[in-house]
């Protein structure tokens, strides 16, 4: 046994609204500049849809993700070592932009300087990657709540999958009453495709935190990593010519603050935590047979953290004693291992994904509630879970490999905090026997209902902070994601767009932050080295760079009017 | 002017420009390549990439970038059986001097038409498809005309030998062994400088291509990706807790082994040497390292 700590999230699907704070607040933290204007290493979809990019879903097409070969071995369903260097010049599936999309932005300029006409000047759309006016046809969640599903819903391999599986006769209701959100990011596997897939070795996974990362220095524009990844997480930066993925904030974890998606999550849906496992077993979990027992095999390679066995293997494996008392109150423990409610992504890729979902409740419950039903009553949701086979149907293709009865058990479980607590909350006394209906008794439910309603922010988040003696090698360990003409990067240089070495994240942030705490001026430039973004500006005046250089006078108030 | 006997009875004039172009211009070549791969190695790994525009367009780069980049692996096999092997050698095992040419037009006029080809294409993709080109800077654009010219000069040799038939200059008297005298640092340029003008040429162009090479895109070709044969499927990498022994790695392999770490060794002591930290089974050392 070899014990690990991986860092992992879980998300509770119930409360998603669907509002990407988490997408726009990653995408101005991560990937807000050129290069990667069309990457979101969180995207929120609409499911059913095709999500993004369109239809990855499709490992048929887009072979990502591990096999089984004939004689039971762990294969890469794209080919192995030999096959993937043949396919270093053109690789052979590898998603283009118009599979994500051609991202844009508006021509707001034309605005305030179109000349006096008799038309209105309008802003076209214009695209960031030719320039050129463009047409837009399709973005990130261009399907958003179901958008054009009467045209396209069929699209969505899941849906095509359980229609071929059911019988055409429930299509309609199924379209009609069943809608939920599904935010995304880089799953930080345990067992990474994308990793295996990379020629370069550039990929690789942190011991301390388990956390993926692409080594920008390493990475040499192989871009098999892009069709190893069965999610389609990795992107490919067309301006650096390197893979670029979900960092799970490690700038931030590692100092023991929640991911930038966690952090300003309105419906307060995500847990982030620790998980003990053991990665001597990880190959054989991923090995099993039966697609539908993957979900078992994972469970079985997450480690109790109470158990004083793993405990002292987590010592003799230099897991520092804080990080263990972390990984036993750890919320995703608590959801994945202990209630069991919350279910891996797709565990039929065989990657291990660490990022868990507890299926959405509130399909079955507003199905109920808009026939008139009486949604909280455990009697009717336990029925109505049994009755309504295709959300149940498509859940399954989503989390268990298919293994309907899985997912039923979560729901049922989650129906019965809801009738339990509905019961506790009327003054009634707390009806056991709900409880006992799913297997649990009404003190593990009611823990169950507060980590899941009411958790505060440090119940929700137990990140321990990377060791200070570690700090020093932690800052310098390869993955800087650095902005095009932001901290640490060079201009364009003869050798293409960005080349050069790049400051590491946390040096020039500390840099910066020192500076600013030390000097009594307006804005203290000299770290930031005339490059200002929303991350490292402070709010005060406007120092040089903030804005770009505006001619020969370039006043702040000519340079402010050019911002759009 | 130097004269040099090359032959008993035969005197060869040696102009300067002959010494320059043939005894001094490839060694400074090799410094500047070696040189210069070496300083951007150094310096610039951020920018050590192979600049896919994959992402833009695929349709035609899945046609032409296999064949240019396959016809140039047959291109170079080529070079190496007609530069390197003296042609002693191959009479030696009975191949014929007809069978040689033969071969060499037939297999080597194949690959560099389909480098040609595939150029061309890749070319005409890169003019064509708005987003490629634009993705294209002044670099490329001289990296294209210098590797262009060297492929079409050097099937002009090929090809125009085919024309002359027997009478076709036998660069294996000429070039071959002042390629091999290069190595041994006695350059025999008298024998480059009999060689026809086409030689020259390509010989020339390929010299000027070898010298931008580590300044450009090209680069790529230094970093091809053999030790990913070889690697474990999962790289962990770490701290350094193994006193720089083991490097943090932990490998596994799909139904194989598991590579074993050392856990027992006390926590980082941060007044120990810097040891060697991450996967570095075969390829290169960490950044980190080297920065100490």
């Amino acid at each position: 046994m070899r014990v690990m700590a991986q860092m992992g999230m879980v998300m509770n699907l119930d409360k998603c609204i669907g509002c990407h704070t988490c997408s726009v607040t990653c995408k101005q933290a991560w990937t807000n500049r050129a290069g990667t204007e069309y990457v979101w290493f969180n995207n929120v979809e609409t499911r059913p849809g095709q999500g993004y990019p369109r239809r990855y879903e499709d490992q048929d097409k887009w072979r990502g993700g591990w096999d089984l070969n004939k004689r039971g071995k762990l294969v890469l369903k794209a080919g192995g070592r030999v096959k993937k260097m043949f396919g270093l010049f053109a690789s052979p599936v590898q998603p283009e932009l118009k599979d994500y999309y051609e991202p844009w932005t508006y021509d707001y300029k034309t605005l305030v300087d179109a000349p006096l006409g008799d038309d209105f000047p309008v802003a076209r759309p214009k695209s960031l990657i030719t320039g050129e006016d463009t047409k837009v046809t399709w973005s990130a969640n261009w399907d958003d709540n179901l958008g054009g599903s009467a045209e396209n819903g069929h699209l969505d391999p899941l849906v095509e999958k359980v229609r071929r599986e059911s019988e055409d006769k429930i299509k309609f209701a199924y379209e009609q009453t069943f809608m939920f959100y599904l935010p995304r990011i880089c799953e930080h596997c345990l067992n990474p495709s994308c990793m295996a897939s990379c020629p370069s070795g550039a990929i690789y996974k942190r011991v301390e935190d388990g956390i993926v990362l692409v080594d920008q220095d390493k990475c040499r524009g192989w871009r098999q990593c892009v069709t190893g990844c069965p999610y389609k997480k990795i992107y490919f930066n067309h301006k650096t010519g390197k893979a670029e993925k979900c960092t799970f904030c490690y700038p931030r974890v590692e100092v023991g603050i929640p991911t930038v998606c966690s952090e300003t999550c309105v419906g307060r849906l995500r847990y982030l935590g620790l998980f003990l496992y053991d990665a001597d077993a990880v190959t054989a979990a991923a090995s099993v047979t039966d697609p539908q027992e993957l979900y078992d095999a994972q469970m079985d390679v997450l480690l109790d953290p109470n158990d004083p066995a793993v405990q002292a293997e987590a010592r003799a494996q230099d897991i520092p004693e804080d990080w263990i008392d972390a990984a036993v109150r750890s919320p995703v423990y608590a959801l994945a291992k202990v209630y069991k409610v919350a279910l891996p992504l797709h565990p039929e890729y065989r990657t291990m994904p660490m990022v868990w979902y507890v299926p959405p409740l509130s399909p079955v419950v507003d199905l109920l509630r808009d026939q008139g039903h009486d949604g909280e009553d455990h009697g009717n949701l336990f029925g109505a879970i049994d009755a309504l086979r295709i959300p149940v149907e498509y859940l399954a293709e989503l989390f268990t490999a298919g293994d309907a009865d899985r997912v039923t058990a979560v729901l049922k479980k989650l129906a019965a905090m809801r009738s339990f607590m509905r019961g506790i909350s009327m003054g009634n006394d707390p009806d056991e026997s709900i409880a006992e209906a799913v297997g649990m008794d009404g003190q593990t439910m009611y823990e169950m209902y507060r980590l899941m309603a009411i958790a505060k922010y440090d119940e929700r988040y137990v990140i321990p902070k990377a060791h200070v003696e570690q700090a020093h090698d932690l800052e310098e360990m390869g993955c800087s994601l650095d902005f095009d003409g932001g901290p640490g990067m060079q201009d364009s240089s003869p050798f293409g767009e960005a080349s050069g070495r790049p400051v590491p994240v946390a040096v020039d942030t500390f840099n910066a932050l020192r500076d600013r705490q030390t000097s009594d001026e307006v804005s203290a430039g000299t770290s930031l080295k005339g490059r200002v973004n929303l991350l490292n500006w402070d709010g005060r005046g406007a120092p040089p760079g903030l804005f770009p250089d505006k001619g020969p006078e370039p006043g702040t108030l000519a340079a402010a009017e050019d911002q759009p | 002017m130097v004269t040099l006997e090359t032959e008993p009875g035969v005197a060869v004039e040696l102009s300067a420009l002959d010494i320059v172009l043939w005894g001094v211009l490839p060694y400074v070549m090799v410094v500047v390549l070696v040189g210069g791969l070496v300083w951007r190695y150094k310096y610039d790994q951020f920018g050590w990439t192979t600049r896919s525009s994959q992402l833009y367009e695929s349709k035609l780069l899945r046609v032409a970038s296999p064949l240019f980049h396959f016809g140039l692996l047959a291109v170079i096999a080529g070079h190496f059986f007609g530069l390197v092997i003296p042609m002693s050698w191959t009479e030696a095992v009975g191949m014929s001097q007809d069978f040689y040419h033969f071969n060499a037009l037939f297999v080597g006029g194949i690959a560099g038409i389909g480098t040609l080809g595939g150029i061309i294409l890749l070319i005409y993709r890169r003019r064509t498809t708005g987003p490629v080109f634009m993705a294209t800077t002044k670099n490329d654009k001289t990296m294209y005309v210098v590797l262009t010219a060297a492929i079409v000069f050097g099937l002009w040799t090929t090809l125009a030998s085919v024309f002359e038939g027997e009478h076709g200059h036998n660069y294996r008297e000429t070039v071959a062994p002042w390629f091999r005298s290069l190595f041994i640092f006695q350059p025999d340029i008298a024998a480059m400088a009999a060689a026809p003008f086409s030689f020259h040429l390509h010989t020339l162009v390929g010299m000027a291509l070898f010298i931008i090479w580590p300044f450009t895109r090209l680069v790529h070709a230094f970093t091809a990706p053999f030790h990913y044969l070889f690697r474990p499927y999962i790289v962990y990498r770490s701290r350094d807790r193994d006193g720089g022994r083991a490097g943090g790695r932990a490998g596994t392999r799909p139904g194989g082994r598991a590579g074993s770490r050392s856990g027992a060794s006390a926590v980082h002591n941060a007044n120990a040497p810097a040891g060697k930290r991450g996967w570095s089974a075969v390829g290169t050392e960490d950044r980190d390292t080297r920065n100490r």
